[in-house]
């Protein structure tokens, strides 16, 4: 327990520019309402490419919904209208011509609660792949193989793939999420709270697991551990009251704040 | 675990069950259990005396005999066609009623606007639906289906006789299937609830469109909910004469029913007829236990099979390969 708490700073304060190629995800003036209640407001903030941004902030802070917002997850719920845009390289997903499938394609999500399919081990990590087109047995065997080796649960599961994934511990599960997550090559993966049910040694595989992702993945994650974000992220922005209160390199954010509420908060004096 | 074992040792003063007698929870459990009791009574009571009385009459021959108009007497008599006819004018009900229902409930739990006015529209409708008595059911299949649709299919279809336009083994089935929709309905709409939002949301951000979540995820696991909601209905609708009375029942028929359009004999109707019908009560009541008796094992036997292929269904789900 005593090295989970300890913040490992070294390596976000090792990036201290957005990505190489600038910004990847703009978010321009988004404000978001439930109905009439505006549950974000006026939102401006550019992610970086192959890094991982962690959103944080207390309950209700609206980071979330943000989150879901980059996959539109939030056209879901009927009562939601946004004002504002989100560009991922470049063009903005909430267009007229964009197409939703083809955007969750390359902007995939794994959840709070460990949401595996009733299905094989086999079956979570190929759906995606049946979805979008790919018969071809073998193609299917090898794609499954590749997330679950990058997703570290290939050890474990190789020898039961077709076995029920629900049979597998809470950890696990949320690993053949990831799995079948990145099975489809998405090019940004919306991470919401993927360790708050799981115990520390599962958190410390899955934190692991992140920084080995991000090599490939550019990575968004929404957090409620503080000390987990400032070991995993490169880049952290804090939310409050549906409002970006700071945005900047994670070490600033949890060494040397600009924003009094910033500091109270990563500091655990509120929230 | 040796804590819970031994509790009174650690906490001497404390007692979790009252001391006094309580008259009002005493009464009050009785009360309950005889309810129960009554009910274990009635039924036990009413299969002990179909099965004490059918059981004479009730032989293979029984069972297998195609039995000539006259029925009323024990060793020529039989039950076959009956057998047959309820046989199939469930299982072509069954055809109809599941499709409809199954497809009534997505479009309320996954397409409707929750609480919108006209899904609050359907469910009342539907639940009235419910509420209509069996009879109602009949005249309305008789001035619907055979009056309206059949007729206008026999001009359609130049037919010189009436082929669709009379009573029919397909409007038997349709009306029952439009008496026992609801059931279908509540049981899917209840699987369909059941199942964790998370599911279809991690479909969803893969890239599914909504209707490949609902055929991949949603269905298959509401599967074993649906065949609860068919069994449900095969049983109400195995017993009921009403809603075929005037729809497609015969009181005699030379022949076995081969199409859609031919009338057929049933089980709950030859009860009626045996009752209502016979020369002589004495000589008829065996077989008219006996018919009951089969009309029960028949509905027994229906269920069953229903049963059995929803528990490979759901052992299937659980191990999965």
């Amino acid at each position: 327990m005593a090295e989970i708490s300890m913040p490992k700073l070294e390596v976000a304060a090792a990036k201290p520019t957005l990505s190489p190629a600038g910004p990847f995800i703009q978010i321009e003036s988004l404000s978001l309402f439930y109905g009439t209640s505006k549950a974000l407001k006026n939102i401006s903030v550019s992610l970086g490419e192959k890094v991982v941004t962690a959103f944080i902030g207390p309950s209700g802070c609206g980071k979330s919904t943000l989150l879901r917002c980059l996959n539109r997850m939030n056209d879901l719920i009927d009562s939601v209208h946004i004002e504002g845009a989100i560009k991922i390289g470049g063009h903005d997903i909430y267009g007229p011509e964009v197409d939703v499938i083809e955007l969750r394609k390359r902007v995939g999500m794994v959840f709070q609660k460990s949401n595996p399919f009733p299905k094989s081990i086999y079956e979570n990590v190929a759906y995606g792949l049946r979805l979008h087109g790919l018969k071809n047995k073998s193609e299917l065997d090898a794609a499954v193989e590749k997330s679950l080796q990058q997703s570290a649960l290939w050890d474990e599961v190789k020898d039961r793939l077709h076995a029920s994934a629900l049979g597998l511990s809470g950890g696990q599960q949320q690993r053949l999420c990831i799995a079948r997550a990145i099975a489809i090559r998405p090019e940004i993966i919306l991470m919401d709270e993927p360790a708050s049910a799981l115990d520390p040694i599962a958190t410390a595989h899955i934190e692991e697991l992140i920084l080995e992702l991000k090599k490939d993945f550019t990575i968004v994650i929404v957090t409620h551990n503080m000390q987990q974000a400032a070991r995993i992220s490169d880049f952290t922005a804090f939310f409050y009251l549906g409002e970006l209160i700071e945005y900047d390199t994670t070490a600033k954010i949890f060494t040397n704040p600009a924003k009094k509420q910033t500091e109270d908060y990563v500091t655990g004096r509120f929230g | 675990m040796s804590e819970v074992q031994s509790p009174k040792s650690e906490v001497p003063g404390r007692h979790f069950r009252a001391e006094k007698f309580d008259f009002w929870s005493f009464f009050f459990s009785g009360l309950t259990g005889l309810a129960t009791l009554f009910i274990l009574g009635i039924l036990a009571t009413i299969l002990i005396n179909i099965i004490a009385n059918g059981w004479p009459g009730f032989s293979w021959h029984f069972v297998s005999t195609t039995p000539k108009k006259d029925f009323f007497d024990i060793h020529t008599t039989g039950v076959f066609p009956m057998i047959v006819g309820t046989t199939f004018r469930v299982l072509v009900m069954t055809i109809f009623v599941i499709p409809v229902g199954v497809i009534t409930a997505i479009y309320l739990t996954e397409y409707a606007p929750s609480n919108s006015l006209i899904t609050r529209i359907i469910r009342a409708a539907v639940n009235n639906l419910a509420g209509v008595p069996s009879i109602v059911f009949g005249l309305f299949g008789l001035g619907f289906f055979i009056n309206f649709i059949g007729k206008n299919l026999d001009v359609l279809l130049h037919n010189a006789n009436a082929v669709w336009g009379q009573p029919a083994l397909v409007w038997a089935s349709l009306t029952l299937a439009v008496m026992t929709v609801p059931v279908v309905i509540v049981a899917t709409e209840e699987s369909l609830k059941a199942i964790p939002p998370g599911l279809r949301e991690a479909s969803l951000a893969l890239g599914a469109t909504k209707l490949e979540t609902i055929l991949k995820i949603v269905l298959p696991q509401a599967l074993p909910g649906i065949m609860t909601g068919g069994i449900l209905a095969v049983s109400r609708a195995a017993g009921e004469v009403a809603p075929i009375l005037f729809t497609g029942v015969a009181y005699y028929m030379a022949s076995l029913p081969t199409h859609l359009s031919d009338q057929f004999m049933d089980l709950g109707y030859h009860v009626f007829v045996l009752s209502t019908q016979s020369p002589n009560i004495e000589q008829t009541r065996p077989i008219l236990y006996a018919t009951v008796l089969v009309l029960l094992l028949l509905t027994f036997a229906l269920n069953i099979v229903a049963i059995i292929i929803r528990s490979n269904i759901r052992r299937k789900m659980r191990s999965l390969h």
